[in-house]
């Protein structure tokens, strides 16, 4: 069985209500599904439209059931799923802080350059670095910063859209 | 119950207060009947409803009721049922009936209470999350925050209800809303165009659909309850197209009444207590015509022995519920009624198909008689619960008026099922999906409401109508002529059953003890209670009890270890049924690995 669960990156444009979160996040624990990443913000602030961007995985049957559980969600406009659809980009921002001193000091900071983290607040003791990237980049990131004094790390969650022209927006089509 | 919001509403002469704009708004959709329950939060509706006599109010006697009620009110009617009670305790004893409302798609707007906007989140008296507690109980929900809204979000709830897949809709409304001035907005444009589909049937899909039954030799029709949710006319054109077709039909629990059951052509129910017939067939079809239904697993048993020859369809109006449990070869979306216009269309004049090989296997399979039973007729005998359902049927038959029957949830619900018969659809009122214990007596008194002159039964189990009992008082306030059949078993008849067959005999907390005496508790009640402890006084307070007009508890003495058969354990397959005493269950093929699995 294990061996057919896949990723999925899903978004979903719903409307900017109070408990349309709840509604897609109580979706997916109710009915047992995975949720690796989840973001949220408004996209469309005129039609109050929010983009949620879920990473989940599953089996074909379960992703499938996902989508469709997702569509009968009143607020939800449209749900997508960036996989099936084609290629994709998917990037996640991360602030990482490092506290150190001396040589690990001077090695963080040249990781971070060759990863073009940028320092977004410094002190003589730490530094705070903003990293943007795929996730595996971010995850790459952090583990070499691990032995360098690595204190805190806060991430986005990836956001995601599909290459070339095509565009996923309110095509009000029947659910 | 204190605060600004209780003051008199500040509004001018001709304004309406929150409150007249939701009578308004109902009165616009058509609504005649409201069960509910009042409180704090709910008293200027209360006081509106006091003020009109258009709408009318049934006073239940808890919350639960209620939506029952209401549920059998919509499932009985094909309207939407309505349901007000107050904020905190009223909207969390409503839940249980939404839940079961949300599984069986039953079209419903439940108006709640709710403190006023300014204490929500402050653990304000009888507060509760209602909307976040209901959100997976239901289909949708609101909070009304402006008077603004109010309107449109009241006439949104009944399209969101009764569209698409019908469920149960909750309305959250803080105080201020109803005490308060709001605008009777005119109707606007609903947001939810995009629910509804453009243009009928995939055209390719009945095709392929119409190709996969002119190639049949062993095709079936598996129904369900969206065939009642469709409408009288779903139903109809079921009865149509199986006659066209000459196809067997069998239903789900849920889906009873859409098909006549007394039609050859009808297989009886399927499932866990299905016929042996119908499961048979369902294991050996080479075709199989989902309308309607969802293959829950008391129906499929083990999902990968399901059926395991057939060319799968399936139609449904929720494409959530096609390839969710059975991966599926043509899918049907849209409303049944539809799809079957479309199927009957494309069919034609196509002669019917020659099943005769696939009649006569059914034929073997019926000659089970997976159902039957003996009764000894011996007056002094005890009554098998079997041989009192069919009495009443049979009787009832006699007395020739519409007949509705709820039932409770337990051994008699399924020996109602399977002995009972139906012709007509929303006339059989049960709780499929959630299995609610006490549904049957506020669903009976749902239906009296809705049909006042016809003959309302509820089929009950002595464990499950003390769940609701108290809805004896609303039956006695409205003077509805109720009949309470109870099938008094002494037990929690289907509980003692699993654990004789798969817990050795131990009867864990299954016996009920200390029970009322349930003709004393229908006087107390101001009705009229009779009993049969034999099978020679069974007639007699059959006949007594439909001729009586008012209610009555009749309180059905039968054997107490009686088991339920067939019986498809969970998790086994459908050929690996369970069969009575009464049966040679080497005369319906079952296999011997089938028979050890209890
Ligand atoms: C509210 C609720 N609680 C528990 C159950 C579990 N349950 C299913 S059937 C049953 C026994 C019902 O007993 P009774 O009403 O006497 O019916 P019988 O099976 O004896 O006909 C129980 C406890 C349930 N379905 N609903
Ligand atoms: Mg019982």
């Amino acid at each position: 069985m294990a061996d057919d669960i896949q990723k999925s990156v899903i978004s979903v444009l719903i409307e900017d209500e109070s408990g349309a979160l709840a509604r897609v996040v109580g979706l997916f624990s109710g009915r047992g599904y995975n949720i690796e990443s989840l973001t949220v913000a408004v996209v469309d602030a005129e039609r109050h439209l929010s983009r949620i961007t879920v990473l989940t995985s599953g089996t074909p049957q379960v992703i499938k059931q996902i989508k469709a559980q997702l569509k009968r969600l009143i607020p939800v406009h449209a749900v997508c799923d960036l996989l099936e659809e084609g290629q994709y980009v998917g990037r996640e921002l991360a602030l990482v802080k490092v506290v150190s001193r001396g040589e690990a000091r001077t090695e963080g900071l040249r990781i971070a350059d060759s990863f073009r983290a940028r320092a977004v607040d410094t002190t003589a003791g730490s530094f705070v670095f903003e990293l943007t990237g795929s996730s595996e980049k971010l995850d790459a990131f952090i583990e070499l910063m691990r032995p360098l004094g690595l204190a805190e790390v806060s991430r986005t969650g990836i956001a995601a859209i599909a290459r070339g022209p095509s565009v996923f927006h309110l095509n009000e089509e029947p659910v | 119950m204190t605060g600004a919001a209780d003051k008199e509403p500040k509004t001018g002469n001709n304004a309406l207060n929150g409150a007249e704009v939701l009578l308004r708004v109902l009165d616009e959709q058509g609504v005649e009947v409201i069960f509910g329950y009042p409180g704090g939060a709910v008293l200027p509706i209360y006081d509106a409803l006091f003020k009109q006599d258009r709408i009318r109010h049934i006073l239940v006697r808890h919350e639960q009721a209620a939506v029952h009620a209401a549920e059998a009110y919509a499932r009985s009617t094909g309207k939407v049922g309505v349901v007000l009670v107050t904020s905190g305790p009223g909207a969390t004893n409503a839940v249980t009936g939404l839940v079961d409302a949300l599984m069986d798609s039953i079209p419903l707007v439940c108006l709640c209470g709710q403190v006023p906007t300014k204490l929500i989140g402050n653990d304000a008296f009888q507060e509760a999350d209602t909307t976040g507690i209901t959100r997976p109980a239901t289909k949708h929900n609101y909070l009304v925050r402006e008077p603004g809204a109010l309107a449109q979000t009241v006439r949104e709830a009944f399209e969101v209800a009764r569209s698409g897949r019908p469920g149960p809709v909750l309305v959250d409304l803080p105080k201020d809303i109803t005490v308060g001035g709001a605008p009777l907005t005119p109707p606007a444009l609903s947001r939810l165009q995009r629910f509804r589909r453009q243009g009928g049937p995939d055209a390719a899909a009945i095709a392929r659909t119409i190709e996969a039954m002119k190639t049949a030799r062993r095709p079936l029709f598996y129904t369900g309850g969206g065939v009642i949710n469709s409408g009288p006319e779903a139903s109809e054109l079921l009865r149509r197209l199986a006659r066209k077709t000459g196809y067997p039909v069998t239903s789900t629990l849920m889906g009873l009444g859409a098909f006549p059951s007394p039609d050859p052509q009808f297989l009886g129910m399927l499932g866990m207590h299905g016929s042996v017939e119908a499961n048979m067939a369902t294991h050996g079809c080479d075709l199989l015509i989902a309308l309607g239904s969802r293959f829950d697993d008391r129906v499929t048993g083990r999902v990968d022995a399901f059926s395991p020859d057939s060319f799968k369809v399936h139609a449904d109006i929720d494409p959530s519920q096609i390839d969710k449990i059975i991966q599926v070869d043509v899918r049907l979306e849209g409303d049944l009624r539809d799809t079957l216009e479309a199927l009957l269309e494309a069919w034609d004049d196509t002669p019917a198909p020659d099943l005769t090989a696939w009649w006569n296997q059914i034929a073997s399979w019926r000659s089970v008689d997976g159902f039957g039973f003996t009764q000894d007729m011996t007056p002094s005998a005890i009554i098998r619960p079997q041989y009192a359902v069919r009495r009443l049927y049979e009787l009832t038959q006699e007395s020739g008026r519409d007949t509705f029957v709820s039932t409770e949830v337990g051994q008699h619900q399924m020996w109602a099922a399977q002995h009972f018969q139906f012709d007509k659809p929303n006339h059989w009122l049960t709780s499929g999906g959630l299995g609610t214990m006490g549904y049957g007596l506020p669903a009976a008194v749902g239906a009296q409401v809705a049909h006042p002159d016809a003959l309302v039964i509820d089929i009950a189990g002595e464990a499950s109508t003390l769940m609701n009992i108290q809805e004896l008082g609303t039956i006695a306030q409205y003077r509805l002529p109720v009949k309470i059949f109870i099938l008094n078993n002494r037990y929690m008849g289907m509980v003692r059953q699993w654990q004789e067959l798969l817990h050795g005999s131990r009867y864990s907390q299954s016996y009920s003890e200390a029970l009322p005496d349930f003709v004393k508790l229908a006087e107390a009640f101001h009705g009229t209670g009779m009993r049969a402890t034999n099978v020679g006084e069974l007639d007699d307070v059959i006949r007594r009890m439909l001729a009586h007009d008012g209610p009555v508890v009749a309180d059905i003495c039968v054997a107490e270890n009686e088991n339920c058969y067939p019986m498809i354990p969970s998790g086994a397959a459908h050929n690996q049924m369970l069969l009575g005493p009464d049966q040679d269950s080497e005369a319906a093929g079952l296999t011997e690995e089938g028979m050890m699995l209890v």
